[in-house]
């Protein structure tokens, strides 16, 4: 049994550059705290999908140091890796479903590889479908589903694990505007009511508005702007509940 | 907008992957690749490979058995009476010998009968004096030492008795046999080394080919353990296609092989069967193969993993 952290993440002068190249990112240090609602913007090129990965484990950074559930995820062996990102649920910019597989069994993925009983898969899964909206489509593949219902089963699958944080690159960059805030809704009521820490990549200023308690992290680029220090001391954001940690993650 | 339905923390965590939990993470081909028809030449080729090699080593044993312990004396003498005097004193002094078991003067008219296929039937006159020969079997294989002492044995009641080791002039015969059979080990060597080489760049293309499912399974917090045993199902399922396939054409060519060896009819080639404990030997191949199909392709999925964070 491990401490719940003060901080979900914390970077501290992390850069990131792919082989010789400059560096992406550059001197980003910033903490998160469990339950806030944070926006990501910048420009095309400024950087965002590179700090998304560094957050949900794809990539490893260049420099600097960075911490998530309380473990330096520098050191970390990549055999443990899979612990982490467990408690991770990542919306893909461009979805990343599982081509030859349904729905439904996208949607199961996460469960079925923390060998959930599949009893409990079914029934999650299928009430799940039925929160975004496409119970219909459940067998359906995702080449004969639209760009919007791609994107929910995409939402569905982050959260059907219950993460403790929630990463969104671009999540609305596919659809309409109706359907945008809907999807930005769910994200609330995730944040709200189950206490899981989002992270939504946008370049839609339009969105920032519509959480009025979130955080925004600016990227220009590849550093981050903080004038006013609110990222790197952020305040404590009010208690919301939280999702359990699981098992063997420690 | 309500809450999402999350499952409760029971459903989640609760170890490894069940077997056989869900659809296949990889498409299934249905033995489209070439893979499972590689496999089967292999095997099949390492089938026959083995019964030869088997075949050849149990002819060799039992060539060996039958000669190794015996000996033949041949008395080299023009004078056909003199002869016949040597003769019946060597076999006598032979009999008496702790080392010999048995001994048999091989009368003339058998002699003749075997030349004449050879030398025809008007050259086998007295104008051309055959030596007299005695066939000695030994209770053992003799030394050389012991076929000298055994010479100069019979040098006093028959000067002009010459002994033949038959395992000496067979000799030339065995090394060839033996040849043959190091020449199998080293095909199947060489088909095994080819197998898993067929085997490591199926599961390196597969890899590469489902490289996207395998990053989506990594960062939806899938272990290597669980990708492994993805590709090793279908790696099992190929391999095992492919060896049993294999089996079954091994087996028929050494079937239609047994039955042209076995009308010759020839006393050597009958030595050459395969016992019980061969067939078991050449039973327990597809096995192997799958095995090695198996580690092979878990070896080569755990390299390329590595290279993945």
């Amino acid at each position: 049994m491990i401490d719940r952290p003060a901080e979900i993440v914390k970077f501290d002068n992390v850069g990131l550059r792919y082989g010789t190249d400059p560096e992406v990112l550059s001197d980003l240090s910033f903490t998160l705290f469990p339950g806030s609602f944070y926006f990501l913007t910048g420009a095309s090129g400024a950087g965002k999908t590179s700090l998304l990965k560094l957050l949900y484990l794809a990539q490893r950074p260049s420099r600097g140091a960075i911490r998530m559930f309380g473990k330096d995820m520098i050191t970390l062996p990549r055999t443990r890796l899979p612990d982490f990102r467990r408690r991770l649920g990542v919306v893909f910019q461009n979805f990343r479903l599982v081509q030859h597989l349904s729905a439904f069994d996208n949607v199961a993925l996460p469960l079925r590889l923390a060998g959930t009983d599949e009893a409990r898969v079914v029934k999650a899964v299928t009430d799940m479908l039925e929160w975004v909206g496409l119970a219909h489509r459940a067998h359906a593949i995702p080449a004969t589903m639209s760009g919007g219902e791609q994107q929910r089963v995409a939402i569905a699958r982050a959260v059907i694990a219950r993460p403790q944080m929630l990463i969104a690159d671009e999540p609305t960059g596919n659809v309409d505007p109706d359907m945008a805030l809907k999807l930005l809704r769910l994200f609330e009521a995730l944040n709200n009511r189950v206490g899981t820490t989002v992270i939504v990549a946008t370049h839609d200023v339009h969105l920032l508005k519509k959480v009025p308690d979130s955080l925004i992290m600016r990227l220009q680029n590849g550093r981050l702007s903080d004038p006013t220090g609110a990222l790197r001391y952020p305040p404590r954001p009010a208690p919301k509940p939280a999702p359990r940690q699981p098992r063997g993650a420690a | 907008m309500t809450a999402p339905p999350v499952p409760d923390d029971q459903s989640r965590d609760a170890g490894p992957m069940r077997r056989g939990a869900g659809p296949r993470l990889l498409p299934h081909s249905r033995f489209g690749g070439p893979i499972p028809w590689v496999i089967a030449i292999l095997i099949a080729l390492v089938v026959i490979a083995a019964a030869g090699g088997l075949s050849l080593r149990n002819l060799a044993e039992n060539a060996r058995a039958d000669l190794s312990g015996a000996i033949t004396v041949q008395i080299v003498e023009a004078d056909a009476a003199l002869r016949q005097s040597q003769a019946e004193a060597a076999t006598a002094a032979l009999a008496d010998h702790p080392l010999v078991t048995s001994v048999r003067l091989v009368p003339e008219s058998e002699l003749l009968a075997l030349l004449e296929p050879w030398l025809g039937s008007s050259a086998v006159s007295e104008d051309v004096p055959i030596p007299a020969l005695i066939d000695v079997e030994l209770s053992r294989r003799a030394s050389a030492n012991e076929i000298a002492q055994l010479q100069a044995a019979l040098g006093e009641v028959a000067p002009d008795a010459r002994i033949d080791a038959q395992s000496d002039w067979l000799r030339p015969v065995y090394d060839a046999l033996a040849a043959l059979q190091y020449l199998a080990l080293a095909l199947i060597a060489l088909v095994s080394f080819a197998t898993a080489a067929a085997v490591w760049l199926a599961a390196r293309s597969a890899f590469s080919n489902h490289r996207d499912t395998v990053e989506i399974i990594h960062l939806l917090g899938g272990t290597d353990e669980q990708v492994t045993r993805i590709f090793q199902r279908s790696v099992l399922r190929d391999a095992a296609f492919g060896a049993l396939l294999g089996l079954g054409l091994g087996l028929a060519a050494v079937w239609v092989l047994g039955q042209q060896f076995g009308a010759l009819d020839s006393g050597m080639i009958g030595g050459g069967r395969l016992s019980v404990g061969d067939w078991l030997v050449i039973g327990a191949i597809p096995i192997v193969g799958i095995l090695l199909a198996l580690i092979t392709g878990r070896i080569t999925i755990a390299f390329a993993l590595r290279a993945m964070l």
